[in-house]
């Protein structure tokens, strides 16, 4: 119960934070939106932007929930970490909060996309669109927890570069940009190996209205696998550092 | 209020930043952690304040044992750090906010606490800017409200005072004591000003290489003759503390390293009294303490 609450706290906390850093949230969203507009006309001419657009929510996704462990980094240079830590608030819930107040960041940015992909010609069903954004906040959820153990045992000055890099074959082995089904074989069989190629083409059968399908369901369960996994190992790391 | 015994640390790499601490400090008390840069006061703060777990010993800090009870503990105590604890980006005023309502307190108990607090450090006016937008000492300053908001029983201040100017000085002992006074607070400080150890503890526990090297009043320490500074490097020698002697294994404890005499003959005339004694009542100290500087 107390969890809970100092959880909220924490995420409020978070949240209004996030929310006062709108150039962060407008530059994280921005790459996307070029792809949507630059590149998006070129492959409207062999697909459909109803294939394009869960690339591109998971490209943002990946990216901006990869990346969000960098903040814990000056929360503990500046002492504000062992600040917290001292106080009685469950350990666990002074991380989930801040992993809550970045996936909100996420869930922003991702209606920002979903909002511009309809002027461009976007067409998919309300409850599609609305399943698709919980399934990228429960992602974003566990990328989050998963970055800040990364950023709290890295060096904080390679944290960004490497974490960007390793970023980049994820989002394209997902099938972000080209559908896998136009890849050879090898690169087919290597894609299925990751996991977010299972969430992309979740989002994409859900943009599609197709809800009951295997597609979704293998991409729900990798996705809240990899969210418990990701907390889980957040959390450890998080009570282990420094004791 | 606490009391460990053979408390040590030693950091993977090896380093013994605390060999062994035997400390109590009773209710009520104010004492003064005395050392050397290196000798192991933040060190044993931290392990103190739950944020580093000991390699040996035990403590029991206000009525909670550090290790199996460690959200006891937190629930009793404030902690100020050396390094302090402000957020660049956040408006200093939220971030207390929170901090107080991670202490259990209700909306309207938080923000009536942390005016009060505010209030009393002369802060109130500096709480909408961000951390990055105060001056070292007026983040200093909001580093011991965030200590004070919740009115621990016990405090841990390391070096709470550097950087302040002499009227923030002067506020934070008269607040301390005030606080001593109403609410039987405890306080656990180190500091490198003996003035301030002098006029505000009532006992100084002095620890060099990770031991307790001396313990008494001021005036015990003082030993009749000469300053506390006199004193205090008559205890520690005189030579400077430098990188890593903490680190070297099995170096003798509670002795620096080369030449054991003082090579200063004002120290002569001090007797290295401070080293034998133990602990002892408070009120001579504590009498002499006030005597000395008025309040501002
Ligand atoms: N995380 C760490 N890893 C390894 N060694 C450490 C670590 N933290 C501190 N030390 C070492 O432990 C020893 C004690 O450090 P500590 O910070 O407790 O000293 P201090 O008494 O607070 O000194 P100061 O007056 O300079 O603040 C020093 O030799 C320091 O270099
Ligand atoms: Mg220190």
């Amino acid at each position: 119960m107390n969890a809970v609450r100092d959880t909220w706290l924490v995420t409020r906390h978070n949240v209004r934070i996030a929310l006062r850093q709108k150039a962060g949230i407008v530059f994280g969203v921005l790459q996307p939106l070029l792809y949507l507009a630059l590149f998006g006309p070129l492959f409207a001419t062999i697909g459909t932007w109803e294939t394009l657009v869960p690339g591109l929510l998971a490209q943002v996704g990946l990216f901006s929930a990869g990346l969000s462990g960098i903040g814990i980094v000056f929360d503990a240079r500046s002492g504000v970490l062992e600040r917290l830590r001292v106080t009685p608030a469950r350990r666990t819930a002074l991380l989930l909060g801040r992993v809550l107040g970045s996936s909100l960041t996420v869930l922003i940015q991702s209606v920002i996309l979903i909002a511009a992909g309809y002027a461009f010609g976007l067409r998919a069903p309300l409850p599609g669109v609305l399943a698709g954004l919980a399934l990228m906040t429960l992602l974003g959820v566990g990328l989050a927890a998963l970055s800040n153990a990364i950023a709290l045992v890295m060096d904080p000055d390679a944290f960004a570069p490497i974490v960007s890099t390793a970023v980049i074959p994820l989002v394209l082995l997902s099938g972000a940009f080209l559908p896998m089904s136009m890849a050879p074989a090898w690169l087919d069989v290597i894609s299925r190996l990751t996991p977010f190629r299972h969430v992309v083409e979740a989002i994409r059968d859900l943009f599609a209205g197709h809800y009951a399908t295997w597609t979704v369901a293998a991409g729900v369960a990798v996705t809240a696998i990899l969210a418990v996994v990701c907390v889980a190992v957040g959390t450890r790391v998080f009570n282990r550092e420094n004791a | 209020m606490i009391k460990t015994s053979g408390l040590a640390k030693t950091f993977k790499g090896g380093v013994e930043a605390v060999r062994s601490i035997d400390l109590t400090v009773e209710a009520g008390e104010i004492v003064g952690f005395l050392g050397p840069n290196g000798a192991g006061k933040t060190t044993t703060m931290r392990m103190l304040t739950t944020l580093l777990r000991p390699t040996a010993g035990t403590a029991t800090i206000a009525g909670h044992d550090l290790v199996t009870d460690p959200q006891g503990v937190r629930r009793r105590i404030g902690y100020v750090s050396q390094g302090g604890g402000v957020g660049p980006s956040a408006p200093v005023g939220e971030e207390i906010e929170l901090h107080a309502r991670l202490y259990g307190m209700g909306a309207a108990e938080a923000r009536e606490r942390v005016a009060g607090t505010l209030e009393r450090l002369g802060l109130t006016a500096l709480a909408g800017r961000p951390g990055g937008a105060l001056s070292g000492g007026q983040r200093r300053r909001f580093d011991l409200a965030f200590g004070l908001v919740h009115r621990p029983s016990l405090l841990f201040l390391d070096e709470p005072t550097t950087g302040l100017d002499p009227q923030s000085r002067a506020n934070l002992w008269q607040h301390i004591r005030r606080l001593r006074e109403e609410d039987g607070l405890t306080v656990f400080l180190s500091t490198h000003y003996l003035d301030e150890a002098d006029t505000l503890a009532d006992r100084l526990v002095v620890i060099d290489h990770g031991t307790v090297v001396a313990e008494g009043t001021p005036a015990e320490l003082k030993g009749g003759a000469g300053t506390l500074d006199d004193a205090f490097l008559a205890i520690t020698g005189r030579s400077l503390r430098e990188d890593g002697e903490a680190a070297e294994p099995g170096s003798p404890p509670g002795r620096p390293h080369g030449e054991p005499g003082v090579p200063d003959g004002r120290a002569d005339e001090v007797p290295a009294a401070g080293r034998t004694l133990t602990r002892s009542g408070a009120p001579g100290g504590r009498a002499a303490a006030a005597g000395k500087r008025g309040n501002r």
